[in-house]
């Protein structure tokens, strides 16, 4: 009972350290999108230039490098570089540009699985590029990429809890602050920070759902993709 | 005097290795309708790409009128907000609603106010025959109706000419009926149209002119009459005899 | 010291915390398969118990962080007098965190084999256990292929989490290295590119491994 004591207790710390991980993760998506949005669009209708000398090996990097390694990175980094850095920004940009790395990858497959009659269609109607990828090919790429985004919500959530480590007070570092003052039941406390990350990945997926319905094409089905090498899927 | 709308001269195109259009030299006067017809893989199809350029020709020269559409100096988009196109799998935007497809156009090419715009595409839609569907989305439509959509998404762009490439050819043939007799009431009404198609019932009776290519030439061209019962070519009457055979070619 | 020549001084004790990482990655996709397969077959052919307790394990792992994971074991079990080393913690954490995912593979794959073949199987007089054993499972091992490919990899980078329960994987040795040096920045790079190496050379033999046993024309 007193261990449940400690939980009403130490609840308003709790709720601001989720708090701090639902921006940190809106943070983190929304850079994720913006980029990844452009860098998907630079690959399929780049220069070649640019996708080999550019964006592949951001896409490579980012993924291939862990998250924790890619925060130390811009954490440390910018002292390195005499940049002023806190370390909730230094997450965002290591989080941020990770999550476009992969991000990208969702809406480059959405895009590709769109015919290109679509495209030609457009062109043939007299539309240019930029009208045609903002009027015909973006609406529909953003519709098929619901479900893969919703699995990259759900890992971006979880991934903020690695904010810790660059001692951004997030949920679970608030978790370690509460066990550490109160000498509290580390099983009870950590369990129940757990609990709230299920729910906030639950609750967002649900919203997905209910934008992936409300958006839903009448009677389009999907065609499924070609074999992808493993570092291509990663 | 005829009225030539459209020129084309000494067209060549290759993809990689291969040459698929080989000097094509044509015109179409205005209100014509020409069928071109062939074996499959002649570049039929390329030709009618090459003259909206989605896919520019090699070499060689085309005209609007009295616009040359291969000047690189020319605007491209503007040039195919007057020529409109029929694809063979239609192409209609799954995202839109039937109205929003053949609207889509004229708002964001044409810039037109959206009441006129729905108007336009209204009159469209009710020439073709699906005023009806216009909240329907394509996957929820029949292949010749989704075909007709295209059509009034053409036709809502007041376009010069229409090219059609293979209108019928992915549509069950219980549905190929509708859609050529949409495409013979605009022949009718004197719309210029270039058709690619192996529908030889349509081409005896509502061409003025059929253009038979083969490996990437024109070898004949004439009127239908000359073409169907007295061609001058071997090869034409080959062709014909055996697309008459597949397709019942006899005119409705 | 210049960069190169930093590099090539922390290089071997880099090289120890990298074999404390495969290490780490290899363990952890043992179990994950040997717990992995249990649980799928419980969500595909299990009675109402058996999924209920099947499902409710892969929701709860999947949809919390694997850092919480290693932190409630590392952690929190001494509070209930359980004492895990850093490395058994960790690896029954990656473990049991690798089996929910593999678990998810696995049934994705068991459900598209084709009923046709099931029909096909019985029509023939084999049993239901029979059927799993000769027709199912067979192409199961061959469809899982790629996403478990995903899966090794994905353990390889998350490894890196151990380092936040002491383990002295090669984020542990960074860490104490720059301690030392206080080059915390340039020894990290050197880190991220021996994983960038890794997952180079592991993606290019999984490649390989995937087309040689891929099912032909699916």
């Amino acid at each position: 009972m007193e261990q449940l004591n400690l939980i009403w207790q130490g609840l308003p710390s709790l709720l601001s350290g989720t708090v701090t991980t639902v921006i940190l993760t809106l943070y983190f998506l929304s850079l994720g999108f913006v980029l990844g949005i452009i860098l998907a669009l630079g690959r399929v209708y780049g220069s070649r230039i640019i996708n080999i000398l550019l964006i592949q090996p951001f896409e490579r990097f980012f993924r291939a490098v862990p998250a924790l390694v890619l925060l130390f990175l811009f954490y440390f980094g910018s002292s390195f570089f005499n940049i002023n850095m806190s370390p909730f920004v230094a997450a965002i940009l290591a989080m941020g540009l990770r999550s476009a790395a992969y991000q990208s990858q969702i809406f480059r497959g959405a895009i590709q699985s769109i015919g290109e009659g679509q495209m030609k269609a457009a062109r043939s109607l007299g539309m240019n590029t930029l009208q045609s990828i903002r009027h015909v090919i973006l609406p529909q790429a953003l519709r098929l990429s619901i479900p893969p985004w919703a699995n990259e919500y759900a890992v971006v959530l979880k991934d903020s809890s690695l904010a810790y480590a660059v001692g951004v007070t997030e949920l679970l570092r608030q978790g370690r602050y509460i066990v550490a003052r109160t000498f509290g039941n580390a099983l009870l406390i950590y369990t129940f920070c757990a609990l709230i990350y299920f729910v906030l990945v639950f609750v967002g997926n649900q919203c997905l759902k209910l934008l992936e319905e409300k958006y839903r094409i009448p009677g389009y089905e999907i065609k499924t993709t070609k074999h992808q090498s493993v570092l291509e899927r990663i | 005097m005829p009225d030539v709308i459209l020129k084309a001269e000494n067209v060549y195109k290759r993809y990689g290795k291969l040459e698929v259009l080989k000097g094509i030299s044509f015109q179409v006067n205005r209100g014509d309708t020409t069928v071109i017809i062939g074996p499959s893989g002649t570049g039929k199809s390329t030709l009618l790409t090459c003259i909206n350029q989605l896919t520019p020709p090699d070499k060689g020269r085309i005209w609007l009128e009295d616009t040359e559409i291969t000047n690189p100096k020319t605007d491209i988009n503007l040039i195919r907000s007057s020529i409109g196109m029929v694809f063979q799998h239609f192409n209609l935007f799954t995202h839109l609603t039937v109205l929003d497809n053949v609207r889509i156009g004229l708002s964001v090419v044409k810039k037109i106010p959206k009441n006129e715009a729905t108007e336009i595409s209204m009159e469209k839609l009710n020439e073709v025959g699906l005023a009806d569907k216009v909240s329907s989305y394509p996957a929820e439509l029949s292949g010749g109706q989704q075909q007709r959509v295209s059509i009034a998404r053409a036709l809502a762009m007041n376009p010069k000419l229409i090219l059609f490439d293979e209108p019928t050819s992915a549509l069950d043939p219980e549905l190929i009926g509708e859609v050529l007799n949409v495409m013979t009431k605009l022949a009718e009404m004197g719309m210029t149209m270039v058709v690619v198609s192996h529908e030889m019932g349509f081409a005896r009776a509502v061409a003025n002119d059929i253009i038979f290519m083969e490996n990437g030439f024109i070898v004949e061209e004439g009127k239908p009459d000359k073409m169907f019962n007295d061609s001058e070519n071997p090869r034409t009457r080959e062709f014909l005899h055996k697309i008459t055979e597949l397709y019942g070619g006899k005119e409705k | 010291m210049s960069f190169i020549s930093l590099a090539w001084d922390i290089l071997p004790k880099l090289m120890e915390g990298t074999a404390v990482t495969i290490q780490l990655t290899v363990i952890s996709i043992i179990i994950g398969i040997l717990l992995g397969i249990p649980v799928a077959m419980g969500r595909v052919y299990g009675n109402k118990l058996f999924y209920a307790i099947c499902t409710f394990f892969v929701e709860i792992i999947r949809g919390t962080p694997l850092l919480t994971q290693l932190f409630i074991l590392y952690f929190g079990l001494p509070s209930v007098g359980v004492m895990l080393s850093p490395f058994i913690a960790a690896i029954i954490g990656m473990g049991l965190n690798s089996a929910a995912y593999q678990a998810e593979y696995f049934r994705g794959a068991i459900q598209s084999v084709k009923k046709e073949q099931l029909t096909a199987a019985y029509s023939i007089g084999m049993s239901q256990f029979q059927t799993i054993r000769h027709i199912v499972l067979p192409q199961m091992f061959r469809l899982v292929i790629p996403s478990w490919s995903n899966e090794l990899i994905y353990l390889l980078k998350y490894s890196s989490m151990a380092y936040m329960i002491q383990a002295p994987e090669i984020m542990s040795q960074g860490r104490l290295i720059a301690s030392r040096n206080f080059r915390t920045f340039e020894v990290f790079i050197i880190v991220a590119l021996i994983y960038l190496v890794l997952v180079s050379i592991l993606s290019k033999f999984l490649d390989v491994i995937e087309r040689k046993f891929r099912i032909p024309g699916l």
